[in-house]
Formats: C-alpha cells, sequence, structure tokens
C-alpha cells in the first residue's frame, strides 16, 4: 500500500532547518542572546545606528587616482544609492565620512586634518588605496601615510581599488557603526593626551578657541 | 619670498576698475581662496581669486598638494619598473604616460617596436583618450549643473574600463604598453568587443550631444567666457584642445606622427575663438575621431609579435624557460637588474588627451635613468588659466576650471 505524504509547508521547512542548525551549536547564554535578538528588543541606540549605518554622508573630497574610482561609485554598476550613502556633501559641516581617495602629500596633510576636526562626531574615515595607507608604490620623501596624522576606520588595499573593493569596505564600515562601536573617535581609539583644549584656558567658556588671539597660523 | 607676500605685491598690483560702481555697491576688492578642498577645482587645486564684485581682477593657480615625487622615484628604479610608477602622474591618462615613457627608452635603445605592437598600443591610447574624456565630461557637466550627465559618462567608462580589464587585468593603471612592445597579445574576443563599443560610442556621443548642445543653460555659459586668442595661448606653451579650439590645428599625431599614427585617416577638429564653448565642441569631436582611428587599427590591426624579439629587452615567453637556458639567464638579468641603456638623453613627445605630453630621460649607462622628466600638458595649460578668466565673472571661473581640464596630479606629479 502506497503511503501518502502532506507536502511539508513554507513555514514548517524553515522552521525544521533552523532548529537543525541550531542543534548542539547554541550553550545556554547564546540561546539567551539569540531569544533576545529573535524577540527585537530594539533600544534607542541600537535604532539610531541601524540608521547612521545606512545613511552615510560622505564628503565630496577627492585627492588623486582613486578619487576617480570614488566618484565611479555613484555610477549605475555600483550604485551606492543602494546603501543610502550617495549623498555627497561639499562641505565638512555636513558630512560624517571621509573618504581619503589617493595619495597625501605633505603639503596637504595639515588641510586634511583640518577637514576632519571640521567635521562633526560622530564622524568615520575610510583610507582609500594603497598610497594614504602605507604610501605605496612610491613610498618617498613627499608621501605621509594618513594613519600619521589622523584616525582611520577602514582601510581599502588596491592601487586604485576596485570601486567593489570600495563598497565591502563600507560595508565592513557599516557593521562597525551599527555594532557597539564608541560614536567618537577619541573614545574609540584611546586618544589621550592630543586634546586641543589648552589647560589654562578658561573652563567657563562652553566653546574654546583652540588658538591664541593674534595667532593666524593654519588660518 | 613667501607665498603670501608674492601673492600680496600681485593684490597691490589691480587697480580699481576706472567706472563707478553702481548704487549701494562698495568699491573694493575681495581675496576669495577656492581650494585645495573644493568640489569645483578638479582636484587638489588652490586658486586665490581677486575679486571686484563678482568680476574676477586676478587669479593665482597654487599647486604642489599632491606632489608625489614620482620623477625622484623614477631615478632609483630599473628603467621597466619605472613604468608603473610613471603612469600614476596623469591618473586620467595612463596609457599615455607608460608611452611616453616607453617612447623615450626606445629611441635611446634604438629598438624597433613591431607593427603589432604599434596599432595595438594606437588602440589603447585612443580607448584612453575617450575614457579621459568621458571623465572630463561628466565632471565638467556636474559643475555647469547638468548631474545626469555624469551617469551617462560614466556608464561609458565602465564599458572601457572592462576593454582595459580584459586586456591586461587592470581598470586603471595597466601596465599594459612595455619598453619593446605590449606586455601581452590581446585575448580572444576583444577586438569584436571594441568594434561594438566603438559602434555604441557614436550612438552615445550623438545623445550627450543632444543633451547638451540643445540646452541653454549650458550653452549661455560657455559661450564668449573664457576666451583667450591663439597667439597669447601659443606664447604661454598650451597644447591639445585648448589650443585646438582656438583655431590652431596642431596635433602630434598628424605633425609628428609615431606609433604608426600617418596609417589612420582621421581630421583634427578646430575650434573658432577660443571660448568654453569651442573647448567643449572640440573635445567632443575627439570621441569620433578616437573611435574612427580605433576601427581602423581593429581592421588593419597587422600579425605577427606584440613585443621586440631582442631578448635583452623583453621578457622570453614563459615556455622557453622550461627548455633554453638562454631565456632562463635572460629572464633572471631582467628581473633582477632590469637592461641597461646607453647613455644620452631622449625627449619623446606624444599628443596626450589634455595636450603635448613629453617624457625625457637621460641616461647614464646603468639600468636606472638618471632623470625622468614629463612635460605635463596640464601643467602648462594652467599657465593660461590666469588669462582666462580675467574680468569675467567668478561663476565663469568655475566653467574655465571645467573646459581646462587640468588634472592635478599631472600638476604636481
Amino acid at each position: 500500500m502506497e503511503i501518502k505524504r502532506e507536502p511539508l509547508s513554507d513555514f514548517r521547512v524553515r522552521q525544521l532547518q533552523a532548529r537543525d542548525m541550531l542543534r548542539g551549536d547554541l550553550e545556554p547564554e547564546e540561546l539567551e542572546r539569540y531569544a533576545e535578538e529573535a524577540v527585537m528588543t530594539t533600544t534607542v541606540d541600537r535604532a539610531v545606528a541601524w540608521a547612521r549605518g545606512n545613511s552615510f554622508f560622505p564628503l565630496t573630497f577627492g585627492l588623486a587616482c582613486c578619487a576617480i574610482e570614488m566618484i565611479s561609485l555613484v555610477g549605475m554598476r555600483t550604485d551606492i544609492a543602494r546603501f543610502g550613502w550617495e549623498a555627497f556633501r561639499a562641505t565638512p559641516r555636513q558630512a560624517d565620512l571621509i573618504i581619503l581617495s589617493g595619495r597625501v602629500s605633505i603639503k596637504m596633510a595639515p588641510v586634511i586634518r583640518r577637514i576632519y576636526d571640521q567635521m562633526l562626531e560622530p564622524k568615520w574615515a575610510i583610507s582609500m588605496g594603497a598610497c594614504c595607507s602605507s604610501m605605496g608604490v612610491f613610498n618617498n620623501y613627499s608621501l605621509v601615510p594618513a594613519d600619521k596624522f589622523m584616525p582611520i576606520d577602514v582601510h581599502v588595499p588596491g592601487c586604485p581599488p576596485r570601486p567593489e573593493a570600495l563598497i565591502h569596505g563600507i560595508l565592513r564600515l557599516r557593521d562597525m557603526v551599527q555594532g557597539h562601536a564608541p560614536d567618537g573617535w577619541r573614545e574609540r581609539y584611546d586618544a589621550v593626551g592630543t586634546e586641543e583644549v589648552l589647560p589654562e584656558a578658561d573652563t567657563e567658556t562652553a566653546a574654546i578657541n583652540v588658538y591664541q588671539p593674534g595667532d593666524t597660523a593654519g588660518a | 619670498m613667501t607665498l603670501s607676500e608674492d601673492y600680496r605685491r600681485r593684490e597691490e598690483s589691480v587697480t580699481l576698475s576706472a567706472e563707478s560702481p553702481s548704487e549701494g555697491e562698495t568699491h573694493e576688492l575681495l581675496t576669495l581662496n577656492i581650494g585645495p578642498h573644493h568640489p569645483a577645482t578638479h582636484g587638489v587645486l588652490r586658486l586665490l581669486a581677486t575679486l571686484e564684485g563678482e568680476i574676477v581682477r586676478d587669479v593665482k593657480p597654487i599647486v604642489g598638494y599632491v606632489h608625489t615625487g614620482i620623477e625622484k622615484t623614477a631615478e632609483d628604479k630599473a628603467y621597466w619598473k619605472v613604468i608603473p610608477v610613471v603612469e600614476r602622474m596623469d591618473y586620467l591618462a595612463y596609457y599615455f604616460n607608460a608611452m611616453a615613457f616607453c617612447g623615450a627608452v626606445e629611441t635611446l635603445l634604438g629598438i624597433e617596436v613591431p607593427p603589432r605592437a604599434q596599432y595595438l598600443r594606437v588602440i589603447h591610447l585612443e580607448l584612453n583618450r575617450i575614457m579621459s574624456h568621458l571623465v572630463w565630461l561628466g565632471t565638467s557637466a556636474l559643475d555647469l549643473g547638468a548631474v545626469s550627465m555624469l551617469w551617462y559618462s560614466f556608464r561609458e567608462r565602465e564599458s572601457v574600463l572592462d576593454l582595459f580589464e580584459m586586456s591586461s587585468g587592470q581598470r586603471m593603471h595597466t601596465r599594459y604598453i612595455q619598453v619593446g612592445g605590449v606586455i601581452e597579445d590581446i585575448p580572444r574576443g576583444f577586438a569584436d568587443r571594441v568594434k561594438q563599443f566603438c559602434k555604441e560610442m557614436t550612438r552615445r556621443a550623438d545623445q550627450y550631444a543632444d543633451l547638451l548642445e540643445q540646452n541653454q543653460i549650458l550653452i549661455e555659459r560657455l559661450r564668449d567666457t573664457g576666451k583667450v586668442d591663439k597667439d597669447e595661448l601659443l606664447a604661454l606653451g598650451v597644447t591639445g584642445p585648448l589650443l585646438r579650439a582656438a583655431g590652431v590645428p596642431w596635433d602630434l599625431r598628424k605633425a609628428q606622427p609615431y606609433s604608426s599614427y600617418d596609417h589612420f585617416d582621421f581630421q583634427i577638429p578646430v575650434g573658432t575663438i577660443g571660448d568654453n564653448y569651442d573647448r567643449f565642441r572640440v573635445r567632443h569631436a575627439e570621441f569620433y575621431e578616437s573611435t574612427k582611428i580605433i576601427e581602423q587599427a581593429l581592421e588593419g590591426l597587422p600579425e605577427g609579435p606584440f613585443i621586440t624579439p631582442d631578448r635583452k629587452v623583453a621578457l622570453p615567453p614563459r615556455h622557453e624557460l622550461a627548455t633554453s637556458m638562454e631565456a632562463l639567464i635572460h629572464h633572471f638579468k631582467l628581473v633582477t637588474e632590469g637592461f641597461r641603456v646607453p647613455p644620452g638623453e631622449a625627449y619623446y613627445p606624444i599628443e596626450g588627451p589634455r595636450g603635448e605630453l613629453g617624457c625625457f630621460v637621460r641616461a647614464d649607462g646603468s639600468a636606472k635613468p638618471a632623470r625622468v622628466h614629463m612635460r605635463d600638458p596640464s601643467f602648462t595649460n594652467l599657465q593660461a588659466f590666469p588669462s582666462m578668466v580675467r574680468g569675467g565673472y567668478i561663476a565663469d571661473l568655475i566653467a574655465t576650471v571645467a573646459m581646462l581640464d587640468p588634472i592635478l596630479g599631472g600638476i604636481d606629479r
């Protein structure tokens, strides 16, 4: 006699698959966390981090060869708008991500640092390409790696990196932002001792001018 | 003299215009600093502009923000290891940089480049010229407010980069051109895809014309702005599309043919008065001429070797290494030391996308060049920039930078 079997419903199949996958893998604490995630206990912080990671405002800032590949990121093939990162801003005060695309010369480094300081927290930085990560093929007197003068969150290797590689870097940064990385770059990298607040500065004042009166250097 | 002293001196030499200002306006000069980080300067160019109201009275370009020391680095590398470094100078014309350097070294070595290699070089050079003009078109139109143009031109740029990737494995800085020829023969199917691209490109160039040349805003912003006559351009050493836009049919591909350019039938687009509109039209017309050259080069692509058979210069084929001791020795010598070049000097100019791109190489008989210097067209063309914008509006300055098409990697090197 032929035994007829009811075809399993779609939901039931997924349930069984999930149970198979988890069988023996989860310790009690992990199971606890899984349950917590499964019931979506989304705190406000996590919601903000999720939104932030999906809506970056990169700075329109090109240095050299990599800048052309960065521009092609907004093109059709590797459409950066899929990740909500397409709103490039021309002023550092509206941007929260700087993509260093190209080689950083010693003459340009103070300018870049100034632009980075002008960006509002939370701010992030991607070093795109070999040149600004490690001086690349040149490695000579005129270049400086970006890590020497500012905190870099993601390094993307390549000379220049393909747009896909930059997207990979961007996704890594999104994971970092949506994870539990602290917002301020000083907390992220334990940057103590380089604060721009002068010790004898008036603590009553809300905004502290880091430049002394009459000091026009860098202005 | 420091930068600011020099600038102050120049600023003091600017006098206010004779006519009195209109009501409610003050009559004074304003110094405006544009860049080095400004999206409209096409790189890290810094412009110190002296304005009277909205009129630009003087401008001083300040360069050096992407100085990379490439020429100095080249002195420390064997000849064939210099190629990847010089390619990164003008980063939109990497085939041209490699071609100028390899041409200079070949002149010093006195080696003959096989005809197939010359044709393959021409195909890639012209594809590169199209690519460079596409980036110029997209970014310039973006500066002038035609934002959607960027998407169209970068779509075609991706097609060109696919072809580059097919023949060399890299999108940018391909190191395809080698001393004595090219590094590899083109793969199967490449010729068909290039032909298909050429057909597509002519159609697309028509579309660009429809989009932009019917656009009243673009025409108003380009016509009669940034006008410089040809005598002044020649005196300043300007070459390329900027000079041709002023009506001088000077193109090294015709004037001093290299790499078999005399085999092909093509025209040199020239303008009439040398304003921004002519510059735009000349570059746009070069899309068609470049596709014509590529089609002819594919049609008449000769058979034969793709690199010189001289084993002292070119690497032996991989399969010979297993059987021939001599090939192994040549391979070892080339990879470790490189080839030696007899003492002498050579200057090899070619027509880059922005003008005369020349490479000067001095050899001292060793395996490393004693001096490598590039005459980069962007640098020389930038000298004409103050004469282009003086007396015009500040908004026209942005349009003029866009039509100047400077590549700062080439300017600063």
